[in-house]
């Protein structure tokens, strides 16, 4: 029977189904559930959360070398990371099948940037596979696995938000090894890419390149579907889905592989239609290799260069209009509803120390880049994982008297341990008198608490080592090292500033479990109350930003109360983390009863 | 099971934690159980909690796009009286509105920045005069669990749709704790006795 499974939930049953035996990832939206699921589900496989994607991907290539199946999962930044590793894999070539799958953000629902990996495809000379749906996304899982055995390449398997975070139907099959001989085999000429072995790689690169393109013209997943031939669409992945839905009455090429492009199928569609257009998210890669074949077709003058594609955007791209009769908006000026740090979030009571503090901070990538949201409004700058540290240094060495004493960079525990341990050697290699904060919440939270090497447990909870970061600091060099806990907002608050007057890189270790974790709970989930009547209305609680609270406005004010509101805390919501209660000057918060 | 290619548009919306994504996999899997095709796509926001939340459930005899177009959906339920209003170009010209009267605040209105509109649902009424209003809170209160308001509403939603009650039972019976079965079978009944 078949079953209801997501883009990410297909991928990891494909991991199953066709013989992986080892998987490797760092979480990051919309790729996280693959791993979770393969740890869950699939005890064949060897798998684990490994520190970040660049040593994810080294970890599943050398299972692939040795001749196992492998799949290596990331976001599409992730593949920023392992950049290094997956540009010369290309060249090496695997043994055993290796998988590659990244998943687009288009529209960044949770990221920072929207680029598009098949660029990354281009460029490394590898094959790029796109599913348009759960099926598929199982299907080409193992379709990517022969290819890569077949033209010993590592393959990408390229999902997007949509494919992955959507459900549809999957027949599901038994599992099957792969067909490689497993073993620790002695090629040099292949595998250690020194100049002279890499000079003779790169010519096998580029027939390699050719040989998979010729393939790709008889390639089962790349299909001409003839309807109406006034339009013809090539399309992949979800691009394919929504324009099947907007026009179903044109002829199709879908595309199962979108790197490198099927030619001669491309050039036999092309002389059946009418009018020929490319349908695809983000950059114009099928419609700039279809203009170099020398073929007329319209592309991204159409359906533009940003943001992710729908149904009705395709259909007033082609048609003028969407055939969809909508009600229409409701006249009304409607406040946003932003993503906001949980009730009781430790970042939040760093942030209010932070504050207190008035310094630049310089970010990276986690729940506490929500911090740069009203009212915290705490965060400078965002740019990459690991980031924040770096361009701190940069900020103090450069600026001088301009940045000493009031700029600080922070960072999470498990950000830290995926791109944050080197600049923190830097600092304390090149000195200065940067400050950085960890926010050690304990888990890898903003994807959903995934464990990392602090935690002392795997990604299927086996007890582990849990990375120690102030022995790790001190190592590097570091002498003026200070852990304390958030929620005593005063004792971090003084804590920032005496690290900040030190003449020399500090570190303040900012230690709490996130506010959903379960286990290790320090927070008391005993919810306080606002004295109504002692309140002053002076908002420095409602200026954290907590959602527990509620600045409650006074339309008719009684004799002489001069207040404009009060705060109110939603018992239901409160678990009792006390950081209103640090910041009330009046003394007017206490336990509910 | 009507035959032919109609396919039906159920978009869910409201907060994080309210139970959306649960409510849209169960549909999901009874208008699959009864042998439709099915496609479903979430976008819950970076937060944890406390974002706005959207599910997209489609269903019928082929299904190509996961995500409702805008003027498409045949029913809008809303767990929260603002999102309603966010996602109602969403709703087709004939769609039906099923509210839950709760109000959750935006960040901008419990820090005292912006107003909460006070009159949302006689807006939605002016548009779609048989929007049905429910406070989900009270009636699972009443129930005795105040985690059952989203299976309440799919029992109100199911009153809108062609599939047999038969089969939301059995999906409710597979997909729940053996413990917690009866409870939402008696929210399920609940709902659909407030949709008539």
């Amino acid at each position: 029977m078949k079953q209801l499974l997501s883009g990410n939930e297909g991928i990891a049953r494909g991991a199953y189904e066709y013989g992986v035996r080892l998987a490797s990832a760092y979480p990051g939206t919309p790729s996280t559930e693959i791993m979770e699921y393969v740890g869950e589900r699939y005890p064949e496989i060897k798998a684990g959360w490994a520190p970040n994607e660049k040593v994810a991907l080294e970890v599943a290539a050398g299972a692939a070398y040795g001749g196992a199946r492998a799949m290596a999962c990331m976001k599409h930044v992730g593949l920023n990371v392992a950049a290094d590793p997956f540009m010369t894999l290309s060249y090496t070539g695997v043994n055993g099948g290796l998988v590659i799958v990244v998943c687009d953000d288009p529209e960044m629902h949770s990221s920072q940037n929207e680029q598009d990996t098949r660029n990354f495809a281009k460029f490394g000379k590898v094959p790029c596979l796109e599913p348009s749906d759960s099926q598929e996304a199982k299907d080409l899982v193992g379709e990517a696995l022969k290819i890569s055995e077949m033209f010993d390449t590592p393959v990408i398997l390229r999902s997007s938000t949509r494919v992955s975070h959507s459900m549809s139907l999957v027949e599901t099959q038994d599992r099957a090894e792969g067909p490689k001989e497993l073993g620790l085999k002695k090629d040099p000429m292949k595998f250690v890419m020194l100049p002279a072995m890499a000079r003779k790689r790169h010519p096998v690169v580029e027939q390699r390149q050719k040989d998979v393109a010729s393939f790709a013209d008889t390639f089962s997943h790349n299909r001409i579907i003839m309807n109406d031939d006034s339009l013809g669409i090539i399309a992949a992945g979800i691009a394919f889905q929504y324009a099947r839905e907007a026009l179903p009455n044109a002829s199709f090429l879908k595309l199962g592989m979108s790197w490198p492009l099927p030619e001669n199928l491309i050039r036999e569609f092309a002389s059946k239609v009418k009018r020929l257009v490319v349908i695809e998210e983000l950059d114009p890669i099928i419609e700039d290799a279809v203009k170099l074949m020398g073929i007329k077709v319209e592309g991204k003058e159409l359906t533009g260069l940003c943001g992710e594609l729908s149904p009705e955007k395709v259909e007033i791209a082609l048609m003028g209009s969407s055939k969809a009769k909508s009600i229409g908006p409701i006249d009304m000026e409607l406040p946003l509803r932003p993503p906001n740090m949980c009730p009781g979030c430790p970042h939040r009571a760093t942030f209010t120390a932070l504050k207190k503090n008035k310094v630049y901070v310089a970010g990276d990538i986690g729940c506490y880049t929500l911090g740069a949201l009203p009212p915290v409004g705490m965060l400078d700058n965002c740019l990459c994982m690991g980031a924040g540290i770096g361009i701190a240094a940069g900020l103090d060495r450069s600026l001088g008297e301009l940045a000493k004493g009031k700029a600080v960079a922070v960072i999470g525990d498990s950000t830290f341990f995926h791109s944050g341990m080197t600049p923190l050697l830097e600092l304390a290699y090149n000195g200065g008198s940067t400050t950085v904060v960890i926010m050690d919440n304990r888990t890898t939270a903003m994807t959903g608490a995934q464990p990392n090497p602090g935690m002392g447990f795997t990604l299927r909870n086996d007890p582990t080592i849990s990375a120690d970061i102030e022995k790790i600091a001190g190592a590097f060099g570091f002498k003026r090292i200070r852990t304390v806990s958030p929620y005593n907002v005063k004792e971090t608050e003084d804590t920032i500033r005496e690290e900040l007057q030190a003449d020399e890189p500090s570190l303040i270790i900012a230690r709490a479990p996130c506010a959903l974790l379960k286990t290790d709970r320090i927070l008391s989930d005993k919810p306080l109350r606002i004295k109504a009547d002692v309140c002053k209305g002076c908002k420095s609680c409602i200026n954290t930003g907590c959602p527990a609270l509620e600045f409650v406005k006074i339309d008719e004010p009684a004799e002489g109360d001069k207040r404009k509101g009060y705060s109110r805390i939603n018992e239901a919501l409160c678990v009792g983390c006390r950081t209103c209660q640090e910041v009330c000057k009046f003394d007017a918060i206490e336990e509910a009863s | 099971m009507s035959d032919n290619n109609r396919v039906y548009n159920v978009l869910i919306v409201g907060v994080g934690g309210q139970g959306i994504i649960l409510a849209s996999d169960v549909l999901g899997r009874v208008a699959a159980a009864y042998g439709y095709d099915v496609k479903k796509n979430e976008i819950h926001g970076m937060a944890q909690r406390g974002g706005s939340v959207s599910s997209h459930v489609r269903f019928g005899k082929t299904v190509s796009s996961p995500i409702i177009r805008v003027g498409e959906a045949d029913v809008l339920l809303s767990f929260e009286q603002l999102e309603t209003v966010r996602y109602f170009p969403f709703l087709s010209e004939k769609g039906k509105v099923i509210l839950n009267d709760q109000k959750i605040l935006p960040p901008a209105v419990f820090t005292g920045k912006q107003e909460y509109p006070t009159d949302v649902i006689e807006k939605i009424k002016a548009k779609v005069p048989d929007t049905v209003v429910v406070d989900g809170n009270s009636v699972a209160q009443k129930i005795g669990n105040p985690r059952v308001v989203n299976v309440i509403f799919l029992g109100i939603l199911s009153k809108y749709l062609d599939i047999p009650v038969e089969v939301y039972e059995k999906v409710l019976k597979e997909s729940l704790k053996p413990k917690l079965v009866d409870i939402n079978l008696k929210a399920f009944h609940e709902g659909r006795s407030l949709a008539s």
